[in-house]
């Protein structure tokens, strides 16, 4: 009897530990972040640093402003987002309420499959085709863009905004859809006046998730971005990402230099922290 | 007294299973009409064929002929959306939807193309009080009608319901999910009910049938064994089946 209780315990610590090894990551990446990506932002000037529209890390006189960066991150996930929720949403309804069971499960697994590809093949994709059809559609001097990050991330979040959604769309009670039915409202019209309402919760953590997975992307923006530190004037840029600002100069980088991107990701984490914030209220309020 | 449904051989199939088997019955006008039988005896099945709610579930085939007010329901001329308009459905456990009670009670109207404020706000305030609600939730209105208790929903949605006003009421067990006070409430509103519309009304309870019901209809293994007036049926039933329901030696 005691030596069983002795092994619960024993179990119960490695259990524990094997859980707080994730928590512990965690804690300290935060912490490791804060602590080297606070010096050199106090340093540049959190102004300067922050809404400083140049960045020339390896100029004579560096400078180091990341809002072209900010702005960029902004403006791609926004423009992603623009493009696919309305496809993710569509689909996720047409998926959960009028598709087949047959094609359902078909359309699923692209869906999932969609979401295995690595992010280096659809910036290779993007490179291969988006890219030079950019230059030829629009007769601009450079495919790589803004505008080719934005159709790429569209691309990328659609699996996580298809697959929550339809969590979402599949978990709304048959009864109201056929309460809605039984006083002649069409399909359709039950879909998007009662469905959709019930499932507002989880359509909108879907988003956020999208924009989680869209800010966060590094490798294939920086592929059909021009990865050049532009402010974002037009869809035509060729822009840098924050993600990408980091990654692109981390190899050769030393003194302020590395330390103003150790700042940079500083903020992207405190950009992400804010989305998952946001992302946990929806999906506490979906649970409620 | 002239009829609203008039059912000539109907048969039912869900897949290869015959769940309804010639049924033949005319429901008289302004009246309430019982379905009364075991489980699985086909009685909600058929309920539900009556405003084509059957035709959402798969593989189901249905033969012969279904009148209302003298239109065939099948015909292909026959817009689904209106019919389900004209007969309204109460389902077994109350399912108000997840917004306010004005809502819930708009929702029909608004969908059937009614914007006016004034116009909806006429609607509601009738259709709550047709289903004896109104005085307990007209101070609140756009309070989520998930928070009202369950007989209370089940009024909200037969108010839902009367609110696209319709010519008859099918109700699918409207009380088995409800304490014995609300069912009370409920038999003695669909009683007032049956001034205006027509009420056919699915019950598991004998007795329920015998309270409110004018005419009863005893369902059995997908048949309908019998139909007659309710004082009738359960004073001196005429098939050797329905007396052993109705006296308890089965079901």
């Amino acid at each position: 009897m005691k030596k069983n209780q002795i092994l619960e315990k024993v179990i119960h610590g490695i259990f524990l530990f094997l859980g707080l090894i994730t928590v512990d990551c965690v804690l300290m990446i935060t912490v490791y972040l804060v602590i080297s990506g606070i010096p050199a932002i106090f340093e540049i000037g959190p102004v300067d640093f922050l809404f400083g529209k140049e960045w020339a890390s390896t100029a004579a006189e560096p400078k180091y402003g990341i809002l072209p960066f900010i702005l960029t991150s902004i403006y791609g996930t926004a423009g992603a987002i623009v493009i696919g929720v309305p496809i993710g949403f569509m689909t996720a309804i047409y998926l959960s309420k009028l598709a087949s069971p047959k094609v359902k499960s078909a359309m699923q697994s692209a869906v999932s499959l969609l979401a295995g590809i690595p992010s280096v093949v659809y910036g290779l994709v993007g490179m291969l085709v988006l890219v030079p059809g950019i230059r030829k559609i629009f007769n601009v001097p450079d495919g790589a863009s803004l505008l080719a990050a934005v159709i790429v991330l569209a691309i990328m979040i659609l699996p996580s905004i298809i697959k929550m959604s339809i969590t979402a769309l599949d978990a709304v009670p048959k009864e109201y859809e056929d309460a809605s039915l039984a006083l002649g409202a069409t399909p359709i019209e039950t879909y998007f006046k009662v469905s959709v309402p019930a499932a507002k919760s989880g359509i909108a953590a879907a988003v956020v998730l999208g924009v989680g997975r869209a800010i966060g992307e590094a490798m294939a923006v920086m592929m059909v971005a021009g990865n050049v530190p532009n402010m974002p004037d037009s869809l035509f840029q060729s822009v840098r990402f924050l993600t990408t600002a980091v990654s692109s100069e981390m190899a050769y980088s030393s003194g302020l230099q590395q330390q103003a991107l150790f700042s940079i990701a500083l903020v992207l984490f405190l950009f992400i922290m804010l989305i998952n914030a946001i992302l946990n209220f929806f999906l506490k309020r979906e649970k409620e | 007294m002239s009829n609203i449904i008039s059912v000539k051989d109907m048969c039912l199939w869900y897949g290869e299973h015959q769940a309804l088997k010639n049924i033949n019955i005319e429901i008289p006008k302004k009246s309430i009409t019982a379905f009364i039988g075991p489980s699985g005896c086909g009685k909600s099945t058929f309920l539900k064929t009556l405003n084509r709610m059957n035709d959402l579930i798969p593989n189901v085939k249905i033969t012969g002929d279904i009148r209302y007010e003298d239109t065939d329901i099948f015909s292909p001329k026959v817009d689904v959306n209106h019919l389900r308009k004209e007969i309204g459905m109460v389902f077994q456990k109350p399912n108000p939807f997840p917004m306010s009670i004005y809502d819930n009670v708009a929702y029909g109207p608004r969908t059937h193309g009614i914007t006016n404020k004034i116009q909806l706000d006429e609607i509601v305030e009738f259709a709550l009080r047709d289903a004896a609600i109104w005085n307990e939730v007209k101070d609140r209105l756009k309070k989520n009608a998930l928070g009202l208790s369950g007989g209370q929903q089940q009024r909200l949605c037969i108010a839902r319901a009367l609110a696209v006003q319709p010519k008859m009421l099918l109700m699918d067990e409207p009380t088995s999910a409800l304490d014995p006070i609300s069912t009370s409430r409920i038999e003695e509103l669909v009683m007032e009910l049956k001034e205006k519309y027509t009420i056919v009304m699915v019950t598991h309870n004998m007795q329920q049938a015998v309270r409110v019901s004018d005419y009863t209809a005893f369902f059995l293994l997908g048949e309908l064994v019998e139909f007659e007036k309710t004082d009738n049926i359960f004073s001196q039933p005429q098939d050797k089946r329905t007396e052993d329901y109705i006296t308890g030696r089965f079901g």
